[in-house]
């Protein structure tokens, strides 16, 4: 694991650098209008039941306009019906053309990039080069990339380091370092070498490369059927064949009282009842979820995972560059007793004199600013530079030899029993660790100075994303390498409610499957290989775009700003996208109500002049009625496509009271607004003489 | 509708609510197998049985085995009903010594009883000899009862169970739910009816000199006993034709009132089994409460449409505080009458003690609607449970696509698996309630047996194959039934209405024991609240008024409208 840039974006502003289209935009109106007709393939229609079915009872009720046409008696009605039943399936594939065309102009400049490139693949020998086009690499092949040119495929950097513009994938323009070996060699086709050289192993076929997932994602060319998407389509299939059992059986218990209904009004029952408008934007919403998730710069590789991100009840977070900045900083020394404070800043100055890492940097800035101590000239004679065996470093200078590192550590090299250790020392040690900083021990040979405070910053902001998490219903569990004491420290200033500490990759994976027996769905984000198999087990997993190879095929999604805390955006489309068709087919159904209302009385008014009380809405005429009824089923689905598009509002508010909000406005909202719209229909028709 | 007409149907619920937490409690000891107050007796008969049907009670099944051994019992139920009704002349205790059941009302009949359905095209007392109706009906009364209470006590086991692959062993839970449930309270409520005045005596009838001076012969029989279990399994089936309108069914107000405590009392103590045996007992107390809900409105609006009563008898001078008394008995009087056409069809029970088609429109199209609904509101013994959970299930699945989250209902996720057996079931209903009747409406054969022609004849077929389908037994009356068409496929919708329903659910049942039951968060959305009991009330309300309202538009509904225009049929 290594430490990342983070950036955190606010849910409803998109990345910059990527332009995209608005919601509505006017050129993927008129392309959509296209595609829609093409759509109407039944071949490809018999995917969607509900709008199947519309389609067929569509035809149908054509066959019986030509005959009246032919016969000339009302052909007119039977017309105007078949006409508004065709404008329904019509606004459903254009629901789902207008949801795939957000996606295409990315996509088409995506494919041009990927076709233009050409690869130096490196022969058997190491030194004979052949230019060949990039589709015909293979997997293990070794290819040279120079500065200007653009990376042929996915692969690992074997040798050299580079840095590399990626904002063909990322949007993100300031170029990124790739380099041979640790958590930063993975490259991806189509991107730029801006300086030196690299030699990459190819690891992926042509195809299946990361450019070509993205096309296909933001294509839904590929898309599967996700498992609750396919558990809504039965529950919609079971209601459209109880309602065509409802409407097929009308036609004999009318035919008791002598009623004889035609094909056409029966067919206009039909199709007003049964789930048209769910049925019609199920597969734009499904789309446009995902469209979410590439405009927050992350690719998911299924639907999947995206759905299963709705659902996390768990999510795992390294400490390091995700909760806190990553770097400890000093901000305080403690000396023992008998020991000038001063004397301790001098020393734990000299001791980092080698060590350019943050950490000892930032105890050089402690050292010469609050305790005035100037860096001096002299070169150290010797630089012992950090091991992980004996967990310190510092220098041989003018005969003294400093040390700092762990405290245990220090305590061995001074000779000191932990337990003899001066009370003091102890105390500010464990004060040190308690409030979440590491305690850095300095001595100069066998004398043991004193205790540098390096603290864990946590970063402004992380707590209120925490309480978000939790009113979502989301655990969050702080991983770190950390000992438990530091880390409860940490995770109680930023807001977790649960940490994992001392935790290697093994314990993290243990965790993992710890949970899920417990029938709990897991999260991550990781970029580093030791990642890898936690990431491959959470149910959600997301790659940083920088990190490996490994990582990243591993995961099930990858995030190209490489931002830890983007697995909050995740879960929030995740939901958003289950809340949105949820909503949708709580109000389809709900119309139903007002469908009856308006139909079943013209169908037997002529029989039953009593029925004529169920007309509460007052229409015109039967026949305007059920056209009326059919028309404001059409158009709804078309009012609904931005709707569908944005997706509904989530608020992290606890279940019941975003359950009680949305029963409210699309339950309740969706037997009343039918009523109201049959009527304005109604008005019109009957102002239109359409009837 | 009167003060002390709503005490009485206060005071009956009362009874109930109070019953349900000592009675479910009871439950759940026998099914998971603890001692309860009746081992010291049973246990010995109870391990008798296993002993001579070679069944090892502690090996479980896993839903197919259970599912097979279901089966098994009810096919055996129905061929040793069908024999004894065929060959009732050649068996003994037939004092009036009727004839052989002819195959068609035999085929109609032992279906009816084996699905808990009580449907009847006979009358009783000119049929059936003692014989048939002890060893034949009555056993049938117990056996078909205990077959539901163990499928939802397997429906049970299979939320409370986390990665199960078995749901219990079908052959322990049905002696049990005999044994221990379905026996001792039939004893109790049998010796409560004799001593309210149901005959209980092997005699075929007593002469008796009426004031006029003419001789009258009173059919007699083992009356209390079968109408003990007739309502404990919520069977319906009468010793008499006139069910528990008859005197000897029913004398007296207080008969009725325990008829009715009786209908209900397992049905909604299972609720309360529900809860404590997956461990969320708040669930069981919310389904309970929606039942409530549903049931105390139908009472209300049956209670209410007949005190409001017939406003063309009101204009022609009689008196309207009397209601619509038509085909009721003056002992039940109004809110007797509408609390018992309310409950018996909302538990599945289908007595009767006032004529269901001589009810108001609206009075009639309660208790047909409340049937339509499921017959969940609480629904026949275990039968109204797992239906209830199938509706439990869609209102779940809908609502938790709203809060965001896959849905998951006690701790269960609900995926496609689920929801397709959900809908098989969820579709049996209207293909054989709608089906049949259309057929029926359309058939001059099926048409010529209706009594009363114009949309009150549609009522009575569409009454007929609803109260089949939804396995109640309850009739419209008017409908001539027992003709080679209705026999056949009343039988048929009675076959489909249980066994094509209950098949889907304990699918249902295997797949969601074999889930992990994961723990509840913030963000599952909870299914115990006021707001779930509202939800899943909307959701059964508007599928089952989606699917029925084009019919129900046809019969009672336009019979109400012509009814205040001044037209009756």
């Amino acid at each position: 694991m290594s430490s990342m840039p983070s950036h955190t974006h606010a849910v409803s502003d998109a990345p910059e650098g990527v332009r995209r289209p608005g919601l509505l935009d006017p050129a993927i109106i008129v392309s959509s209008i296209g595609s829609a007709f093409v759509k109407l393939d039944p071949r490809q229609l018999v995917r969607n039941p509900v709008i199947f079915v519309t389609e067929v009872v569509a035809a149908l009720v054509t066959l019986f306009f030509l005959r009246d046409l032919a016969s000339g008696s009302g052909a007119g009605f039977s017309g105007q019906i078949a006409a508004w039943l065709w404008f329904t399936v019509l606004f459903a594939t254009f629901a789902e053309a207008v949801a795939e065309g957000r996606g295409k102009a990315q996509a088409d400049s995506l494919k041009r990039a990927r076709s233009e490139l050409s690869a130096r693949r490196l022969g058997a020998d190491g030194r004979t080069i052949e230019t060949i086009p990039a589709t015909v690499l293979r997997i293990g092949d070794l290819v040279l990339v120079e500065a200007g040119e653009l990376i042929p495929g996915d692969g690992e950097v074997v040798e050299g380091v580079a840095s590399v513009n990626e904002s063909a994938i990322t949007g993100e323009s300031a170029p990124v370092i790739r380099e041979s070996g640790g958590d930063r060699s993975a490259v991806t086709g189509g991107t730029m070498v801006l300086s030196d050289q690299l030699r990459i192993r190819i690891t992926v076929a042509p195809g299946s490369s990361f450019v070509d997932r993205m096309i296909a994602l933001i294509e839904g060319a590929k898309r599967q059927k996700t498992p609750n998407e396919i558990a809504l389509t039965i529950l919609l299939t079971g209601l459209t064949l109880i309602f065509l059992i409802a409407i097929v059986t009308l036609w004999g218990l009318a035919g008791y009282s002598g009623t004889v209904l035609s094909v056409t009004v029966l067919a206009a029952l039909l199709v007003t009842l049964i789930p048209t408008t769910i049925g019609g934007l199920l597969s734009a919403i499904g789309i446009a979820g995902m469209d979410r998730l590439v405009r927050f710069n992350v690719i998911a590789t299924s639907g999947r995972a995206v759905e299963a991100a709705g659902d996390v009840d768990t999510l795992l977070l390294d400490k390091t560059g995700t909760i806190t900045f990553g770097n400890r900083m000093a901000t305080d020394f403690q000396s023992v007793p008998g020991i000038d404070p001063h004397r301790l800043a001098e020393a734990a100055l000299l001791a980092s004199l080698g060590d350019e890492t943050p950490e000892g940097r930032s105890i050089a800035a402690l050292a010469n600013g609050e305790y005035g101590v100037p860096t001096p000239a002299t070169a150290p004679d010797v630089v012992i530079p950090f091991a992980a065996e004996t967990r310190l470093s510092g220098v041989d200078i003018d005969g003294r030899r400093l040390r700092k590192g762990a405290v245990d550590a220090v305590l061995r090299f001074v000779g000191i029993d932990p337990a003899v250790a001066p009370p003091e020392f102890r105390q500010a040690v464990d004060r040190i660790a308690r409030t979440g900083g590491t305690p850095l021990g300095v001595c100069e040979g066998d004398r043991l100075l004193g205790v540098i405070h390096l603290k864990d910053v946590v970063k402004p902001g992380i707590k209120e994303r925490f309480a978000r998490m939790r009113a979502m219903g989301i655990r969050t569990v702080m991983v770190t390498g950390d000992n438990p004491v530091t880390a409860a420290a940490i995770a109680s200033e930023a807001g977790v409610d649960d940490y994992l500490a001392q935790a290697t990759p093994e314990d993290k994976l243990a965790y993992i499957r710890r949970e899920q027996e417990g029938g709990r769905l897991i999260a991550m984000c990781g970029d580093g290989t030791n990642d890898a198999p936690a990431l491959a087990q959470a149910d959600v997993g997301v790659a940083m775009q920088t990190g490996t190879q490994a990582a990243r095929e591993a995961a099930n999604m990858v995030d190209l700003d490489s931002s830890p805390t983007k697995l909050i955006e995740i879960v929030e489309i995740g939901k958003q996208l289950l809340m949105t068709r949820g909503s949708l087919t709580t109000f389809s159904i709900a119309n139903d109500v007002a469908k009856y209302f308006a139909i079943i009385p013209a169908l037997f008014v002529a029989t039953y002049p009593a029925l004529g009380t169920l007309n509460v809405m007052g229409l015109a005429s039967p026949q305007s009625a059920i056209l009326s009824a059919v028309i404001f089923n059409a158009l709804i689905i078309v009012a609904l496509i931005p709707l569908a598009l944005k997706g509904v509002a989530y608020r992290p508010v606890g279940a019941a009271a975003l359950l009680r909000r949305n029963l409210l406005v699309y339950g309740l909202g969706g037997i009343a607004l039918p009523f109201i719209g049959i009527k304005l229909v109604d008005l019109a028709v009957s102002a239109l003489h359409l009837v | 509708m009167t003060f002390i007409g709503w005490l009485q149907i206060a005071a009956l619920f009362l009874a109930v609510l109070a019953a349900v937490k000592p009675l479910g409690l009871h439950m759940v000891r026998v099914f998971t197998g603890e001692r309860t107050f009746l081992s010291p007796l049973l246990r010995p008969v109870e391990a008798g049985f296993y002993r001579l049907a070679g069944v090892d009670e502690r090996k479980e099944q896993g839903w197919l085995a259970y599912t097979l051994s279901m089966l098994a019992v009810s096919i055996a139920g129905f061929v040793l009903l069908y024999a004894i009704l065929r060959l009732q002349a050649f068996l003994p205790l037939n004092p009036q010594g009727f004839g052989n059941v002819a195959p068609d009302l035999a085929f109609n009949t032992a279906v009816s009883f084996v699905t808990n359905t009580n449907w009847q095209n006979y009358a009783g007392e000119a049929t059936m000899s003692h014989f048939s109706q002890m060893a034949g009906l009555t056993v049938q009364n117990f056996l078909s009862a205990a077959t539901g209470i163990a499928l939802a006590v397997a429906l049970t086991r299979a939320f409370a169970r986390s990665k199960a692959a078995t749901l219990g062993n079908f052959w322990v839970d049905f002696t049990r739910a005999n044994l221990y449930v379905l026996l001792p309270l039939a004893i109790v409520v049998a010796l409560a009816f004799v001593a309210l005045g149901l005959p209980q005596t092997l005699d075929a009838s007593a002469t008796a000199t009426t004031l006029e001076g003419g001789r009258q012969v009173l059919s007699l029989g083992p009356v209390a006993s079968q109408e003990a279990i007739k309502q404990l399994g919520t069977n319906g089936g009468g010793f008499f034709n006139a069910n528990a309108a008859h005197p000897f069914e029913n004398p007296t107000a207080l008969s009725s009132l325990l008829n009715i405590f009786a209908m209900l009392v397992i049905s909604a103590a299972l609720t309360y089994s529900f809860g404590q045996m997956t461990g969320e007992r708040r669930q069981g107390w919310a389904f309970l409460a929606t039942i409530a809900i549903l049931l105390i409105a139908g009472v209300g609006a049956v209670y209410w449409a007949e005190s409001a009563g017939n406003p063309i008898l009101d204009e022609l001078g009689l008196d309207a505080a009397a209601g619509n008394m038509e085909g009721k008995e003056i002992r039940f009087g109004m809110a007797g009458s509408a609390l018992y056409a309310a409950v018996t069809t909302g538990v599945s029970d289908g007595g009767v003690n006032a004529m269901h088609g001589s009810l108001t429109p609206l009075g009639g199209l309660v208790p047909m609607f409340l049937i339509q609904l499921g017959e969940i509101l609480p629904g026949g013994t275990g039968s109204g449970l797992y239906g209830l959970v199938v509706f439990a299930l869609l209102a779940v699945f809908v609502a938790g696509l709203m809060v965001g989250r896959t849905p998951e209902f006690l701790g269960k996720k609900i995926d496609g698996r689920e929801m397709k057996y959900a809908m098989l079931a969820v579709l049996i209903l209207p293909v054989a309630i709608l089906g049949f009747s259309a057929v029926s409406a359309m058939l001059p054969a099926a048409v010529a047996s209706i009594g009363t022609p114009g949309p009150h004849g549609l009522s009575e077929i569409l009454y007929a194959f609803t109260s089949a389908t939804g396995n109640n037994g309850s009739a419209f009356g008017g409908l001539s039934g027992n003709t080679l068409w209705y026999n056949t496929t009343l039988g048929l919708a009675m076959l489909l209405g249980r066994f094509a329903y209950v098949v889907p659910v304990m699918a249902i049942a295997g797949s969601i024991a074999a889930k992990v039951k994961s723990p509840a968060s913030t963000g599952t959305f909870p299914t115990h609240t006021p707001l779930f009991v509202g939800l899943l009330i909307g959701i059964i309300l508007i599928l089952g008024g989606l699917q029925f309202f084009p019919a129900l538009a046809l019969g009672p509904i336009v019979e109400h409208f012509a009814m205040l225009a001044g037209t009756t049929f």
